[in-house]
């Protein structure tokens, strides 16, 4: 690593720590309706949307019905992209003439951008028209996200609330962190990124004469936007099958320190805004440091399984399948990154990535997606830990175990045990049966240990709602585009309902004045538990599973052998 | 006399008697049908059984596989361990419950039936009968005096042997069937049905016969079972991500894990030692309540001691000692204190109280004024009434005219003396506020119309409450004292024995209405009463204490009862509950704590011939970081040591983490410590050390 490494290493964590309260702030203004600067400009939009949809915002709905509307909404977004997939040959912007995709993999697709995890059995820019990226893919990039922004907005009222049922309306969450949030911040990325050289045109395909004398086709199309929020949103779906290791996506040094930026922006400032609005700015910022120190400690040990190299090709880096442009260290912190917050976005293939950096990524998403996490779906995952954190250690003080003010109890753990549950049971249960069925098999690249991580990681990527992927695997088939669509499905909703509940039973109970004998969630102690609860009960479900793949391939690797 | 009580109840944690029952009970324990009731041991039982099965199949094919012999010993062992831990919790309750029966005879009783006397059964009395019981005879069930005063040998259910006082009316009219009544004669109210009695109850609850599971014990044994589900997700899915390996390393399937050893792994990641232990836990936690003769009715009451916040006390008793003590004689102007002691007396000379009674001797010691013969005065005694809050003696004169001697609150002679066309100065009301702002109770004595002085009745503090006080505060408890005396008077107490907030002048239902204010605030509220007009509020807290010396009606609203009657017990019971709760979430977490080095002891045993090269071991056996003998003994050290710390820490379970008046998070990092950092160290150390023993 150079100074200059770190240099940016340094300048990427003070930004992000810099933005969270700012943003967090403004965010919180916004869900509470409160007064802030974007009203004046785009609240005639917001006024527009309830008037035409006839939504009141005065009417709050129990967690029941705030679940049902997330559902049938989610399912219409599935089933518009779904067949706007299959039948994109008859419909207007495909200069390119794509025929309709397979009802699997349309499946897979429309399941993967509904649930925010964009994982891509297809590769874009031989697949999609330009309609289906815009109308279906990137209105699922805005929506789907605002999805999570919900359940978390949600599950804050169910904590911050007392003796009541109502959780706030679904449809103003969404409308608002859509048109106040997500819409601003990723047309001004679009339009940085543009600026940076991103293309954004309609243009068919260019054919071009290489200096070699051959003909290679360019793929051209409407990037900037799609692409600003898949980082905004934690989508991570790119316009271009390379994702934003393609010059078109992710041109310059700026332009991939603003899409790492990105990425993590908005997770982390909804910690800041979860801590005010729940009643606890400083334990927002404990949240925050938590999630911060994993992350640092999971690039930590990425870094050194990169820079370490191996005996094999000599004790220096590897290169292979990393962008020269951005080198070893950006390439890492955007796999950390990326896969710390679910969004799977690359701009090297992580194939590529030694041992321990692959295991790094694959740990970060096997813990729930909750370093950060997705947009909204981190922090909320993050609170199913820390209700079972609270739950074993908070009965060490004598009481009750209460999570501010709110008495955890049966309900609540059922609730956080089956959220932890349902992308456990992806990850080791599909991938149990891909390692040892043909189909699974079948789709390998690689031998050894190396093919079980691409499994794995595949499902890890799937259940944690990631969408990125250890590229060798040929996932574009019926068994995989199948089994992983219901793994992201799973993954999704096996968690969004549970917290839901949780939130609704929250909201139904009384809150505990706080006292000198409360157990304290905002102090550096309850970092170190909530840490260790995270790294035993998240992390150690998958040890045997690690331990087969990527550890012995890092110990193989030290003595020789790779694959 | 309250050690003696601990000391008597307190059998020793290991008695003969009781160890012996405790192992036949845990092998009757393992029927399937009680077993399913612990999740979690369950799990194992299902897993011994099946390695066993496959022990004697082996048999059958003529092969004996010594290891998976072992591994089912050690898997039964664990679950007769844990089997063990519960009995043991109940067999010193059984020792309890038979010394109780004892005292249960089979009584008759005087039953009175249409005006007449009829002997029937005890246990064929109904609620609502009337019963009549004279000296020497047994109170054949709970019931209410509906007449007469009589002393009551209780040592059956308190083990106290000193009688008490039981009469009609008033806040001491709760007998319990299989007391004796020493002298006089009582008419008794039964007042419960036949089989539900105290005692019975009391039975019941010490043996364990209908425990039910506690709220928090629940959402435990729920994360438990969740734990376990995920755990059993990871031990099923594993033997294919193991065969893709042996496939990928070129070996063939005799590599195979075998069941015996996925078994092993499971159990080992499961939460076996709390799981084990958890009943023990709940159970022991009643009997330490039971060794400070508190009786609960249920274990949710425990748990929820462990959770109150708010203290309700009653001044007198808990706070203060019983009485208000006189000490001094403060004279109005022109009178001089000899004439205002001599008054005082003479108004107390039949006074009763305690109060009357420390005037009297005050009087005797400062002024030497003896006390008289009543009956010599030609004196009638006006006793006090709620009505005319005063109490006094009307006496006639050698000279024939009547002194009208008073003495009583001060609002109460201020009527007095102007109804006698006398008045009451200003000096004296000034006197009075003073006395009462530092927390005393003045009484003023007035004879005709005019006022004497004002006799210092002083409330004295508790010795070591005040400390009592400061550490309830450190573990977020507040105090509210409740006392019928005026504002300044209350103050002044609330201030020297240092409770957070009081009420004063607060009637019974005001207590009712406080408990609902701060329990909608989200506060959990104990308290200790005895009185019938208690009995709501008893009810209506999240713990009441009812003192079994109290009614009949405060016995059944609370849900405990103080044997001793000791108001203080209160904050013993809050520290019993927070006890029982905290060695719950120690043992998890120790319990959780342990997987890790599970892993490290297991993983790389079976996974030792993955991708080896030639002979040498496989790369993951650079993860055997304990150095253990061969992949055999890791395996069985790691079940070994899962099944012997259930042993291990039985006392524990039993006793309970010890606990301190620290706040929550002092005793969070301690309990952290040595429960989280423990967990995670002392099973590479154990399981080391067990490995080097089974290879000698």
């Amino acid at each position: 690593m150079t100074i200059n490494d770190l240099i940016q290493v340094f300048l990427f964590f003070f930004l992000l720590i810099g933005i969270t309260p700012v943003l967090g702030n403004f965010m919180e203004r916004v869900f509470t309706g409160k007064k802030h600067f974007l009203q004046p400009v785009l609240g005639w939009l917001e006024k527009l949307i309830y008037s035409f949809t006839g939504v009141s915002q005065k009417d709050e709905s129990n967690w029941k019905s705030y679940t049902w509307g997330l559902v049938v909404f989610n399912f219409i977004g599935f089933s518009f992209v779904f067949l706007l997939q299959i039948i994109q040959q008859w419909l207007p912007f495909n200069p390119a003439r794509f025929p309709g995709v397979s009802w699997h993999s349309a499946f897979n697709t429309a399941v993967s951008f509904m649930t925010n995890t964009n994982w891509q059995g297809y590769a874009g820019e031989t697949t999609l028209s330009y309609l289906v990226q815009m109308t279906g893919l990137t209105v699922q990039n805005f929506v789907s996200a605002a999805t999570g922004i919900a359940v978390l907005l949600a599950l804050t009222r169910g904590i911050s609330r007392k003796t009541t049922d109502k959780l706030g309306n679904f449809w103003v969450d969404l409308t608002r962190s859509t048109i106040y949030i997500l819409l601003p911040l990723s047309i001004l990325l679009a339009v940085v990124l543009v600026g940076q050289g991103v293309i954004q045109n309609f243009k068919p395909y260019e054919t071009i004469h290489t200096l070699q004398g051959s003909e290679q086709i360019i793929p051209m199309g409407p990037a900037a936007s799609q692409i600003a929020i898949k980082q905004l949103g934690t989508n991570g779906g790119g316009f271009f099958n390379a994702n934003s290791a393609h010059p078109f996506e992710n041109p310059t040094p700026f332009s991939n320190f603003l899409e790492m930026l990105a990425i993590l922006l908005i997770p982390a400032a909804l910690t800041f805004t979860f801590g005010k609005m729940a009643g606890s700015v400083r334990h927002g910022w404990t949240l925050f440091t938590a999630m911060f120190i994993l992350l640092i400690a999971g690039l930590g040990i990425a870094l050194y399984g990169e820079y370490s190299g191996s005996t094999v090709v000599g004790h220096i880096p590897h290169m292979e399948g990393k962008e020269t442009r951005f080198g070893i260290t950006n390439s890492v912190l955007w796999a950390t990154a990326t896969t710390a917050a679910s969004n799977g976005s690359v701009n090297a293939m992580h194939e590529s990535l030694s041992p321990l950096a692959g295991m790094v990524a694959m740990i970060n998403i096997m813990l729930g997606e909750t370093i950060f996490g997705g947009v909204g779906t981190g922090l909320y995952g993050m609170v199913i830990y820390v209700i079972i954190t609270v739950f074993i250690a908070g009965l060490m003080v004598g009481r009750t175990p209460e999570y501010l003010g709110k008495k955890i109890q049966a309900f609540e753990v059922q609730m956080a045990l089956i959220a932890l549950l349902s992308p456990c049971l992806v990850i080791l249960l599909f991938t149990a049966f891909a390692s040892v069925s043909h189909a699974g098999l079948s789709g390998l690249n690689n031998a050894g240990p190396h093919g079980f991580s691409e499994m794995l990681y595949a499902f890890a990527s799937a259940a944690g709602n990631n969408g990125s992927a250890f590229a060798g695997l040929n996932a574009n088939t019926l068994f995989y585009n199948l089994t992983l669509g219901i793994g992201m499905l799973i993954g999704r909703f096996g968690v969004i309902v549970p917290v839901l509940a949780i939130a609704g039973s929250m909201a139904e109970k009384k809150i505990t004045p706080f006292s000198s004998g409360t157990f304290r969630t905002d102090n550096s102690l309850f970092i170190i538990l909530l840490i260790g609860v995270i790294l035993i009960i998240g992390g150690l479900d998958f040890f045997p599973a690690l331990s087969l793949g990527p550890v012995i391939e890092h110990l193989l690797m030290n003595s020789g052998i790779t694959f | 006399m309250e050690k003696d009580m601990t000391s008597k109840r307190n059998t020793s944690l290991f008695n003969k008697k009781i160890l012996l029952q405790a192992i036949k009970d845990s092998v009757i324990k393992l029927n399937p049908v009680l077993l399913i009731k612990n999740p979690v041991i369950f799990m194992v039982g299902i897993g011994s059984a099946f390695t066993t099965v496959i022990v004697f199949a082996g048999i059958f094919q003529g092969s004996i596989s010594w290891f998976n012999f072992q591994i089912a010993v050690w898997l039964w062992f664990t679950v007769i361990f844990a089997n063990f831990s519960e009995a043991i919790a109940e067999g010193r309750g059984k020792a309890q419950a038979e010394s109780l029966r004892k005292n249960r005879t089979q009584t008759q009783a005087r039953k009175i039936s249409g005006g007449k006397e009829v002997l029937v059964y005890a246990t064929d009395l109904k609620a609502g009968d009337i019963v009549v019981c004279e000296a020497g005879e047994t109170i054949p069930s709970d019931g209410e005096v509906t007449e007469g005063i009589a002393s009551v040998d209780e040592s059956a259910i308190t083990g106290e042997s000193a009688p008490v006082i039981r009469e009609s009316g008033g806040d001491r009219s709760a007998v319990t069937g299989g007391t004796k009544v020493i002298s006089d004669k009582i008419f008794i109210r039964i007042t419960s049905e036949p089989g539900n009695t105290f005692i019975d109850r009391m039975i019941a609850l010490v043996e364990g016969a209908n425990r039910q599971k506690t709220p928090n014990e629940i959402a435990l044994s729920i994360l438990l079972s969740g734990l376990s589900i995920i755990f059993l997700l990871v031990v099923v899915t594993f033997p294919s991500f193991f065969d893709y390996s042996l496939t990928a390393s070129g070996l063939p399937a005799t590599h195979r894990l075998t069941i015996p050893v996925l078994i092993a792994l499971l159990v080992c990641l499961i939460p076996t030692t709390i799981g084990g232990l958890m009943s023990a836990i709940g159970i022991s936690g009643m009997d330490r309540l039971m060794q400070r003769n508190v009786i609960a009715t249920s274990g949710r009451a425990i748990e929820a001691a462990g959770d109150v916040d708010v203290l309700l006390l009653d001044k007198t008793g808990t706070i203060t000692l019983g009485n208000r003590m006189a000490t001094d004689f403060i004279p109005a102007e022109n009178i001089s204190v000899e004439e205002l002691a001599d008054a005082a007396q003479l108004s107390s000379l039949s006074d009763e109280t305690p109060e009357g009674r420390s005037i009297v001797v005050l009087a005797k010691e400062k002024f030497s004024i003896r006390g008289r013969d009543v009956h010599s005065l030609n004196a009638s005694f006006i006793p006090f009434t709620a009505q005319t809050r005063m109490s006094g003696v009307d006496l006639k004169t050698a000279q024939g005219h009547i002194r009208l001697i008073r003495k009583g609150s001060s609002d109460a002679i201020h009527t007095f003396v102007q109804d006698n066309n006398g008045f009451f100065p200003q000096k004296i009301l000034n006197i009075v506020h003073e006395l009462a702002r530092q927390g005393a109770t003045p009484l003023v004595v007035a004879e005709n119309d005019k006022v004497l002085g004002v006799i210092h009745l002083k409330d004295i503090v508790k010795g070591g409450i005040k400390q009592r006080f400061s550490e309830l505060r450190k573990m977020g408890i507040k105090t509210v004292m409740i006392t019928g005396d005026n504002p300044l008077t209350a103050a002044a107490i609330a201030a020297e024995a240092g409770v957070d907030d009081f009420m004063a002048e607060a009637k019974p239902e005001d207590k009712l209405r406080r408990i609902r204010e701060e329990q909608a605030n989200g506060h959990l509220v104990g308290m200790i009463g005895d009185g019938t007009n208690d009995a709501p509020a008893l009810a209506q807290a999240d713990v009441g204490i009812a003192m079994n010396s109290g009614t009949q009606a405060a016995r059944e609203a609370g849900n405990m009862v103080d044997l001793d009657s000791n108001p203080t017990k209160l904050i013993e019971v809050v520290e019993v509950g927070k006890q029982l709760l905290m060695t719950r979430g120690a043992l998890t977490t120790f319990s959780v704590a342990n997987d890790i080095a599970k892993y490290f002891a297991i993983i790389p045993a079976i996974a030792t011939s993955l991708y080896a090269v030639k002979g040498s071991a496989g790369p993951l056996s650079a993860l055997n970081v304990m150095n253990l003998n061969s992949p055999q003994s890791a395996i069985l050290s790691a079940i070994i040591f899962n099944a012997i710390i259930i042993i291990l820490l039985i006392p524990l379970a039993l006793k309970g983490v010890r606990y301190r008046p620290v706040s929550a998070s002092k005793a969070l990092t301690r309990n952290l410590f040595v429960f989280g950092l423990g967990g995670m160290i002392a099973p590479f150390i154990g399981i080391k050390i067990i490995d080097l023993l089974i290879n000698l």
